[in-house]
């Protein structure tokens, strides 16, 4: 069937809501007014050159961008060998054990936020590094488990077998065969997990202090006191940030596939 | 004048002929098979008598009537997809149902004709089931009597075997042909599977390249194959290249064999012509009446019978013998071979063959 | 390898890093907290009937379910469709309008609402766009309203749910189609008896999640509602952070916890039930 009249009105119309809001913050990001102007009655670039006079939002991002790493190269290297496990198997307590990997997704974030919050604070972990990336690296645990067990799960089980009878070690196996195999749900549920962790919000404000504030805490708490162009501007820059992974993703992935959580197209 | 008429049907895909000037008559009531190789049009034409593709040319008369412009709902035809398209929200009933609410077939009317489609294909006790709760052979059924429920003028089949087993296959081809004649309904079957065309049909329609290279009954079309295609893909064939000089045929590799005579329309009389032998025809004699001798190259076993490759001064040929429960000769042995010279087809050797 | 082995790993994060977590939080609930002394380890059900026995909160829990049942019905409407012009959309034009369509997801919330507070502001693009064109005389106030609140959470869920219907109609076979309509039925009846039916899984899946994310949603409702407009998750905020009263604070959002699983774990009975053999 082919798309009438009002599916390419709904289409556009649809496009526009998306795109609105993320378009109207770059419009006013490029205003020479102190204050936010659309559209923008005198273009420049004054608010990119505030960015550099205000290093708060510079550490914020690098903060965000070293936890993003962290946290999902913690949650890639813990979520493939349980995925592998989960995603072969037939054994008692499956289904329990990845109700369990993917409980974080149904768990409301802030109740997950204080319950970090009470238990870093207990050993006074609250705000280190540390504390902030282990969290990351549960909440984003789901979204790697999805694509890894995804991929397992469309691999034919047979290929481990025929390397088995061709001689080689299980090491070998895992290395040559299985890996490989799985290889692009593991990088795709890698680069998800390191979009999530570099957007969380909801979890992070309970537990960073100043030092470890990340990009969009402090995004959040100066918009919450004051809209102006700098968090335009910095929104911005985050916002072509993502774009670029995106495209990236979408080049080596799919983004539909990278979001459903599909093994095979 | 026929029930069906495939008049001249063409389908381009941009620069690519899919079907080609494709003509063919089918009788009230008859079973036709389109038979031929993966990609050579099958599923198009098919396609095109049901109303999802648009002729490139050529017309489709059904019963006298001009299908051209009518859409694919209104044509009234059953079909029976590849996949089978159960509708999977649906059960069996429900399936079997649908077209009959399109037709606005209610209450006891309807109640009674899904029971009766599901009693001619003997699913009676799973009305109540979910497609996705049926084994292959079941949905293939539950296909079947949707696409019968509504009596159609014609049933379509794409390939409605080919995801089922080897057994099964079997037994639904028998199952088909029963409910095909019980609901005497005008069949056109499209398969590539050469032993289920000649099981199942009452004429055969060889296709290739998009084209229609013959049509005859099964045991007709196997035994006097009229292009080397039609020869190789209905069954096995031996072919042996060479010419006539005079009454005398020639194989390239200068044996004098006797041939029946060139066809009277000269095909063939001038030029490259080929010999097409089926390898059950040829038997092992002995060396005084030996048409060929030669050295057998393979032996396979294939339990009801062996199949031999010889090397003969005509080309290797295929031999196939019954399985008589006693030795047979063993690779590197020489044997005799000889065949009754009418067994021989003459066509005119084709490059794809 | 055993299976438990290989996720020993994961496990023992979660053991420590979730599930005790989650436990403590659950006992906080039941200690009391004095102004001078803080959190006292006493244990009873003080902050629950404090809660429960409130109006104030019963409004504010109110109005949290109710935004997110208005954003999960809005999902649906834009969503579904959305997610079926997709599905027959061009490959060129579809994989544009997929980049348009989910890429927002990957772009941080707290942009995304940045965005929608400068065109939902008294002196917003929207507003200013009305009245410059006359349609207006004085600006419509959508900040700090529950309706500025769905719309910018409409925008922010709504990915969820085009992905979720749009998984559903890639699992169907292109072939019920031709089915239907070789048994002649017209293209409104293939659409309600044939292509809808079997999208309904993706639509019901869908929106769960957009409800769920709805309810327990923070950024959005903290940016948009401000202070006067409060849904659960910022009230929980506030009482962690602002008043200090962690173990109140800790009974709020086990509630939101309880509530949201309930209604998980309802509408997937009831789903199961009725899809029932259908899809398993
Ligand atoms: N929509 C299309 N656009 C372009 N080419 C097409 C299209 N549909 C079919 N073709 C081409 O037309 C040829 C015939 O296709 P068709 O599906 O009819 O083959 P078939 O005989 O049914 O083969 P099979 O046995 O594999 O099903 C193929 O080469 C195919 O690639
Ligand atoms: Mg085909």
């Amino acid at each position: 069937m082919k798309n009438g009249a009002f599916a390419h009105i709904f289409t556009v119309l649809f496009a526009v809501f998306m795109l609105a809001p993320i378009g109207v913050v770059v419009a006013v990001s490029f205003t020479a007014e102190g204050f936010l102007e659309f559209p923008p009655s005198t273009l420049s670039l004054r608010w990119y050159w505030a960015i550099l006079d205000n290093p708060d939002f510079i550490d914020a991002f690098i903060v965000s961008l070293k936890l993003g790493f962290v946290s999902a190269l913690l949650a890639t290297v813990l979520t493939v060998p349980a995925g592998l496990a989960i995603g072969r198997g037939r054994f008692r307590g499956r289904d329990a054990l990845q109700a369990l990997f993917l409980s974080p997704l149904t768990v409301p974030t802030v109740v997950l936020g204080i319950s970090f919050l009470r238990f870093l604070s207990l050993f006074g972990m609250n705000g280190t590094f540390i504390g902030l990336a282990v969290c990351h690296a549960v909440i984003i645990i789901p979204f790697v488990l999805r694509l890894v067990l995804a991929s397992v799960t469309g691999m034919d089980p047979s290929i481990e077998k025929a390397s088995v009878s061709l001689g080689a070690s299980p090491w070998t196996v895992f290395r040559r065969v299985t890996l490989p195999a799985i290889t692009p749900g593991v990088v795709g549920g890698f680069v998800l997990a390191f979009i999530t962790s570099f957007d969380e919000l909801t979890v992070s404000i309970f537990i960073v202090n100043p030092s470890t504030t990340t990009l969009p805490v402090r995004l959040f708490s100066h918009i919450a006191q004051t809209t102006d162009p700098l968090v335009a501007s910095v929104s911005t820059v985050a916002i072509l940030f993502t774009v670029v992974v995106m495209l990236i993703v979408d080049r080596l992935y799919g983004l539909d596939r990278l979001l459903i959580g599909e093994g095979k197209r | 004048m026929a029930y069906l008429e495939l008049d001249h049907l063409s389908k381009a895909f941009g620069p690519f002929q899919a079907v080609a000037d494709f003509s063919l008559d089918v009788a009230r009531g008859e079973f036709v098979s389109l038979l031929g190789p993966s990609g050579c049009g099958k599923t198009t034409t098919l396609q095109m008598i049901a109303g999802f593709e648009e002729p490139t040319s050529g017309t489709i008369r059904l019963n006298g009537r001009d299908l051209s412009g009518v859409a694919a709902r209104d044509r009234g035809l059953g079909i029976v997809f590849q996949t089978y398209a159960l509708f999977p929200h649906m059960t069996v009933a429900e399936n079997v149902g649908f077209g009959l609410d399109m037709r606005k077939v209610r209450g006891k009317e309807r109640k009674r004709r899904i029971a009766a489609a599901l009693e001619l294909v003997h699913l009676s006790h799973l009305a109540g089931r979910h497609p996705r709760q049926l084994s292959g052979g079941q949905r293939q059924r539950v296909a079947l009597a949707r696409a019968l429920v509504i009596e159609p003028e014609l049933l379509l089949l794409d390939e409605p075997l080919s995801n089922l087993d080897a057994k099964l296959r079997e037994e639904m081809q028998l199952e088909l042909r029963r409910i095909q004649q019980e609901a005497g309904v005008t069949t056109l079957l499209v398969t590539h599977d050469q032993n289920e065309a000649m099981a199942l049909s009452d004429r055969i329609a060889v296709m290739h390249a998009g084209t229609l290279v013959q049509e005859a009954a099964p045991f007709e079309a196997y035994e006097r194959p009229t292009t080397a295609f039609a020869s190789a893909f209905l069954g096995k064939s031996n072919a042996i290249h060479g010419r006539y000089e005079g009454p005398e045929f020639v194989t390239k590799d200068g044996v004098r064999l006797a041939a029946p005579a060139p066809a009277a329309d000269g095909a063939g009389a001038a030029g490259d012509v080929m010999l097409a032998l089926r390898p059950e025809r040829i038997l092992f004699v002995e060396e005084a009446d030996a048409v060929v001798s030669g050295k057998v190259v393979e032996r396979v076993f294939l339990g009801d019978q062996w199949l031999f490759k010889v090397a003969t001064p005509v080309g290797e040929l295929l031999v196939t013998r019954r399985n008589g429960g006693h030795a047979e000769p063993e690779p590197g042995a020489t044997v005799h071979l000889a065949w009754a010279a009418d067994h021989l087809r003459v066509l005119a050797p084709e490059a794809a063959a | 390898m055993n299976p438990f082995l290989l996720s020993a790993p994961a496990l023992a994060l979660f053991g420590v890093m979730l599930v005790v977590p989650l436990i403590m939080t659950f006992i906080l609930s039941f200690h009391s907290f004095g102004f001078y002394t803080g959190i006292e380890f006493t244990f009873g059900l003080h902050n629950y009937i404090d809660v429960l026995t409130d109006d104030y909160f019963y409004e504010i829990f109110g109005r949290t379910f109710a935004i997110a049942l208005a954003v999960t019905v809005i999902c649906v409407i834009i969503g579904t469709p959305m997610a079926f012009f997709l599905q027959r959309m061009r490959a060129w034009t579809r994989s544009i309008m997929v980049l348009i369509v989910l890429g927002p997801l990957l772009v941080s919330v707290v942009v995304r609402t940045l965005g929608w507070m400068i065109l939902l502001g008294n002196n917003g693009v929207i507003n200013s766009a009305l009245m410059d064109m006359g349609l207006l005389t004085s600006p419509f106030r959508m900040m700090y309203t529950s309706g500025g609140i769905v719309v910018a959470l409409a925008h922010v869920m709504v990915p969820f749910m085009v992905l979720a219907v749009w998984a559903a109609l890639q699992r169907q076979d292109p072939a019920t189609i031709a089915a239907a309509e070789s048994l002649g039925a017209r293209r409104s009846t293939i659409f309600r008896r044939v292509v809808l039916p079997q999208a309904m899984p993706g639509i019901l899946s869908g929106s769960l999640i957009v409800f769920s994310l709805s309810a327990s949603s923070f950024a959005t409702p903290s940016l948009i509602g401000g202070r006067r407009v409060k849904v659960v998750a910022t009230t929980v905020y506030d009482e962690f952070l602002n008043t200090l009263n962690w173990p109140l604070g800790a009974a709020i959002a086990i509630i939101l916890l309880v509530a949201v699983l309930v209604i998980m774990v309802t509408w997937n009975r009831v789903v199961e039930r009725q899809f029932a053999g259908v899809f398993q």
